[in-house]
């Protein structure tokens, strides 16, 4: 499908139509290549990397017709600015209805960096969704008590799990389920351990890999595999007690977005790696995975542009959301 | 420098002239919220993939470097020569926002200019396609 500005994010529906967010603030549903604006989305505070985000459709979408979306809002808070807003809704008659905001960050800021946000549902129907530091590393990642820097799990309507890693502690906010992490673009179920992976963007290199556990601290910015951009030092520590380690790490930066597990699809010999796009270097990275270590890396489709988000759809193709191009498949070659 | 000052002379009055300091350091941080993670800290971007804003002649065009930053860049663009097919996202920026980090950029890492750009310059630049 051509003619998208920056496509931000990908979901298929149980009729093989597609679900796409534009980081603008549209929402698009494209069905048998006719492409509807879905309406009554609400307004998106577009800014740095801000926008429409992170889409996914309930469990039981085929029943209830639910959609979760994740977008940059600048409602609930007095503040200037904006921070990564998670709604639920009814998807009916090209419209959104019965929309209710289940998660809102804050506070506000009219920092440009960091909002996350994929949204991805587990095995057991919980929802996960991710939310950068939003350019106050110092203060957001390593702090339970505010937003920013975590990966957040709260039931389908919203509601916080009772065995989420600080419902007991009064300080911390009850939705997170790991934190330490820098900016999260990438988020999705491992097919057959049901496990979520992100991935996210380091500063300069160390762009990292995750599997997420509850209640664990991923690093960030105690320590780290990058620098900062002007290549001085911000830790020299890699590896703390009580933080984790990355699956894997990016030497240089990748800046990755998306991010899918190949199985049971039309590619023969690709079963069992984990693609991500890549924005800096504008194609799709296949890693080869063997007990959870990446063993190779290979270019997919190189040039095609920044690649914003990847998903493998019901018919066994992957599909790449290109930004300034559009929708592609990958077609192997007869 | 001659062909900055015949910028200025075209663009008529919505170049004022005042005094630069603070709207350099305002823009400074908008650099850094915005732009350094391709630019980078000394504007040199990435060899074949982002263009490097130092010393760079596209910036000669003070219009065009305001509309790629209020608009975005959706075609292929040369600087010193080389092509870039790649495309910049608007950043979302308020009119003053641009002003600032315009000036920041026309004046750091070696270049230099006498122009000031404004809010209401930014403000008066129209989308071109």
């Amino acid at each position: 499908m051509p003619n998208l500005e920056i496509p931000w994010g990908m979901a298929f529906l149980p009729d093989n139509s597609l679900l796409i967010t534009e980081k603008e603030g549209q929402l698009i549903h494209f069905q048998n290549g006719k492409k509807t604006i879905i309406q009554n989305v609400p307004n998106t505070y577009v800014r740095g990397q801000g926008g429409l985000m992170g889409i996914a459709i309930h469990p039981n979408f085929k029943d209830n017709n639910f959609v979760y979306f994740t977008q940059s809002s600048s409602i609930d808070s007095d503040e200037p600015g904006g921070n990564t807003a998670l709604y639920s809704a009814v998807l009916q008659n090209n419209a959104l209805q019965d929309i209710s905001l289940l998660y809102k960050a804050k506070p506000n800021t009219k920092k440009g960096l960091h909002f996350g946000s994929r949204v991805v549902f587990d095995n057991d129907g919980y929802l996960y969704f991710t939310i950068g530091d939003r350019g106050n590393r110092d203060v957001n990642p390593q702090d339970l008590s505010r937003d920013g820097g975590k990966v957040y799990r709260l039931m389908d309507n919203g509601e916080i799990p009772s065995d989420n890693p600080f419902v007991d502690d009064t300080s911390a906010i009850p939705a997170v389920y790991s934190y330490g992490h820098r900016n999260p673009q990438g988020m999705t179920k491992h097919p057959v351990t049901g496990e979520i992976w992100t991935h996210e963007h380091g500063p300069r290199g160390g762009d990292e890999i995750n599997i997420i556990k509850s209640g664990k601290n991923y690093g960030w910015p105690k320590i780290t595999y990058g620098k900062n951009y002007t290549g001085t030092i911000i830790t020299k520590d890699k590896a703390l007690p009580g933080m984790e380690q990355p699956l894997y790490y990016w030497i240089p930066s990748i800046a990755p977005s998306g991010m899918a597990f190949v199985h049971n699809s039309s590619y023969a010999d690709w079963d069992g790696s984990l693609v991500v796009g890549s924005l800096k270097f504008n194609y799709l990275e296949r890693l080869t995975l063997d007990n959870n270590r990446v063993v190779n890396r290979e270019k997919i489709a190189n040039e095609i542009g920044r690649v914003r988000d990847v998903v493998l759809g019901p018919d066994g193709f992957l599909y790449l959301a290109v930004e300034s191009k559009g929708i592609c498949k990958i077609v192997p070659n007869p | 420098m001659r062909f900055l000052f015949l910028i200025i002379f075209l663009s008529t009055s919505s170049l004022a002239q005042q005094s630069s300091g603070d709207s350099y350091v305002r823009g400074q941080m908008i650099y850094a919220d915005f732009c350094v993670r391709c630019h980078l800290s000394n504007g040199t971007g990435e060899t074949d993939l982002i263009p490097p804003l130092a010393s760079a002649d596209f910036l000669q065009d003070i219009k065009a470097t305001v509309h790629s930053i209020k608009y975005g860049i959706h075609v292929p663009i040369t600087v010193n020569g080389v092509r870039y097919n790649n495309t910049m996202a608007p950043m979302g920026l308020e009119n003053d926002e641009i002003a600032d980090v315009t000036n920041y950029i026309l004046n750091s890492w070696g270049n230099t200019t006498d122009v000031i750009v404004t809010e209401k310059y930014v403000k008066g630049i129209k989308e071109t396609k």
